[in-house]
């Protein structure tokens, strides 16, 4: 098993002194998109003109004035999309690993293990089908 | 100077590599919105942006002039620190996911010191991608709440749904090209698919190119899934608030986002930067075709401008002819034609893709919100489940026994 991922794991004496120098370029784009995103957004503040109103402050409700508050309760389904996600996202994310160590694994032992775990993840499914979960009308 | 080179060389090669690709990104962005505008016209039987430049060709910059020296009204009511995050967040995460991305074959030589044709070279480039791209939806979620408007409320909650909803289909339609190589490295996919058109992903992994397609232009947020910015019923979702460059920047953001997806859909799917032939000798002679498309385009180029009908175009584009022309001289050099291949035939299949986006765009009515929850819930997520199991199943049976 050893033998078999070993060419992957990139030997990063030509490029940096450790492994985690791999991943100081990617810190440095990070730096640098964030630097400029922030040059661009102070930018258009120092060089715009500025003649603030009462009028311009309100909130855009197509001409008219704002009514009531605009952060007023939502629908309780956006919560239930981000629930279902959640639980849906942590078991796709095993996916990944069981994905990585495939060929290693002894033949279909791998696949109906991960059968296994996709029947119990589809018992899940069916109920919320069956609930309406995910029926946006309902 | 030398000194400080000689010590920091890598520091120099990673800041170097950075700037240019963050300055090439910039840029196609920019143009990628004139590439949009021109192609929906004609589609439409317009002629889109004509006026500022030959062809409209200025109209990015001009765009960027005017954004920049615009008024920036910030309304009353809002979260201060949250609405000057959002787009903040928005454009610094969509320009930096291109850095795992690899742009060329093996290894180039810079400053004395050999290094890879990407910004970062990671073992794990494929989750840096969806970690990064994950994050996405704090721009548009923050925008929507920070905004202290109706239409921005709900345009930011339809969205995080959305994004949310195909992000499942994204991740899961990924597994099937693990599973094939076992690897979480960029690099690592593409060189499993050295060798021509036959050894692309996209055949054993169409369904999962669908699958990984769809969900995309999900997440980025365009036709026909644009619901958070659905102008006949939100006015502009939730950037509605937003003016100036605080607008342009989740403009931009959205764009470079796209970038970045047609650069996931050739890596993954595509072959990468590997030429669409296969690399037998009778094949040999397509290393030149980058240089004769520069040099058959450029000759065009310089023939149509002569007769373009403003006297700055006739001037402009017999010269941005003549500079194609020489390119394309230019990459037919020894030396310089091996190094051309992986970035112009990865160029190519990422304006491609980038085509198809704006093709959609151009042909498809946008989706209403319940078929788009239920498209992705009971569509995507049982389609990318079933390639993963069909993809493992056959991945199994093809391996010799042990």
């Amino acid at each position: 098993m050893t033998g078999l991922h070993s060419h992957r794991y990139y030997t990063s004496a030509t490029m940096s002194p450790g492994y985690l120098g791999n991943y100081a370029p990617l810190l440095i784009h990070i730096l640098v998109a964030m630097a400029l995103a922030g040059v661009l957004l102070s930018l258009s503040a120092l060089v715009g003109p500025h003649r603030p109103s009462r009028e311009k402050a309100q909130a855009y409700e197509c001409g008219m004035r704002p009514t009531g508050d605009a952060r007023h309760p939502f629908d309780v389904k956006f919560y239930l999309v981000a629930i279902l996600f959640i639980l849906f996202d942590v078991e796709a994310i095993f996916f990944y690993p069981w994905a990585y160590v495939y060929r290693n694994l002894p033949r279909l032992f791998g696949f109906y293990e991960m059968l296994l775990y996709i029947g119990i993840l589809l018992v899940g499914y069916i109920y919320l089908l069956k609930k309406g979960a995910l029926d946006w009308n309902k | 100077m030398g000194d400080f080179l000689a010590a920091n060389a890598l520091l120099v090669i990673a800041i170097v590599k950075v700037v240019v690709v963050v300055f090439v990104l910039l840029t196609a962005v920019a143009y990628i919105t004139w590439f949009e505008r021109k192609v929906v016209a004609h589609m439409q039987g317009r002629w889109g942006p004509e006026r500022v430049g030959p062809h409209g060709l200025l109209q990015p910059l001009a765009d960027g002039a005017k954004f920049l020296f615009k008024e920036d009204p910030t309304p009353a009511g809002i979260d201060r620190f949250v609405y000057f995050l959002a787009p903040f967040l928005a454009l610094s995460l969509a320009l930096s996911t291109i850095a795992v991305i690899p742009l060329g074959p093996g290894q180039i030589e810079l400053f004395g010191h050999r290094t890879w044709f990407s910004v970062a070279e990671l073992n794990i480039s494929l989750l840096v991608v969806f970690a990064i791209t994950a994050l996405s939806v704090y721009g548009v979620a923050l925008a929507g709440w920070a905004s202290n408007s109706k239409y921005p409320l709900l345009g930011g909650l339809r969205s995080s749904a959305q994004m949310l909803s195909y992000e499942l289909s994204l991740t899961m339609s990924v597994v099937g090209i693990v599973l094939l190589t076992n690897t979480f490295s960029l690099r690592d996919i593409v060189e499993a698919q050295r060798g021509g058109v036959g050894r692309w992903f996209v055949i054993p992994q169409i369904l999962g190119f669908v699958c990984f397609f769809i969900s995309a232009l999900a997440e980025t947020n365009r036709v026909p899934f644009d619901l958070p910015e659905a102008e006949t019923e939100l006015v502009a979702g939730f950037h509605t608030e937003y003016a100036s460059f605080k607008f342009a920047m989740f403009f931009m953001a959205e764009y470079a986002a796209m970038v970045t997806v047609s650069f996931m859909v050739a890596v993954l799917f595509f072959g990468g930067y590997f030429s669409p032939f296969p690399g037998t000798p009778a094949w040999h002679w397509t290393i030149y075709l980058p240089a004769a498309g520069g040099v058959i385009g450029g000759v065009l180029l310089l023939l149509h401008g002569l007769r373009y009908h403003t006297p700055l175009g006739r001037i402009v584009l017999p010269v941005a002819g003549l500079a194609l022309t020489g390119v394309g001289v230019l990459c037919a050099l020894a030396g310089v034609v091996e190094y051309i291949q992986g970035p112009f035939w990865l160029a190519a299949k990422v304006a491609t893709v980038l085509f198809v986006y704006v093709w959609v765009r151009g042909t498809l009515p946008r989706f209403r919100y319940d078929q788009l929850m239920n498209f992705g819930w009971k569509f995507l997520l049982p389609l990318s489940l079933a390639n993963l199991v069909i993809t493992s199943l056959i991945v199994a049976l093809m391996r010799p026994a042990q």
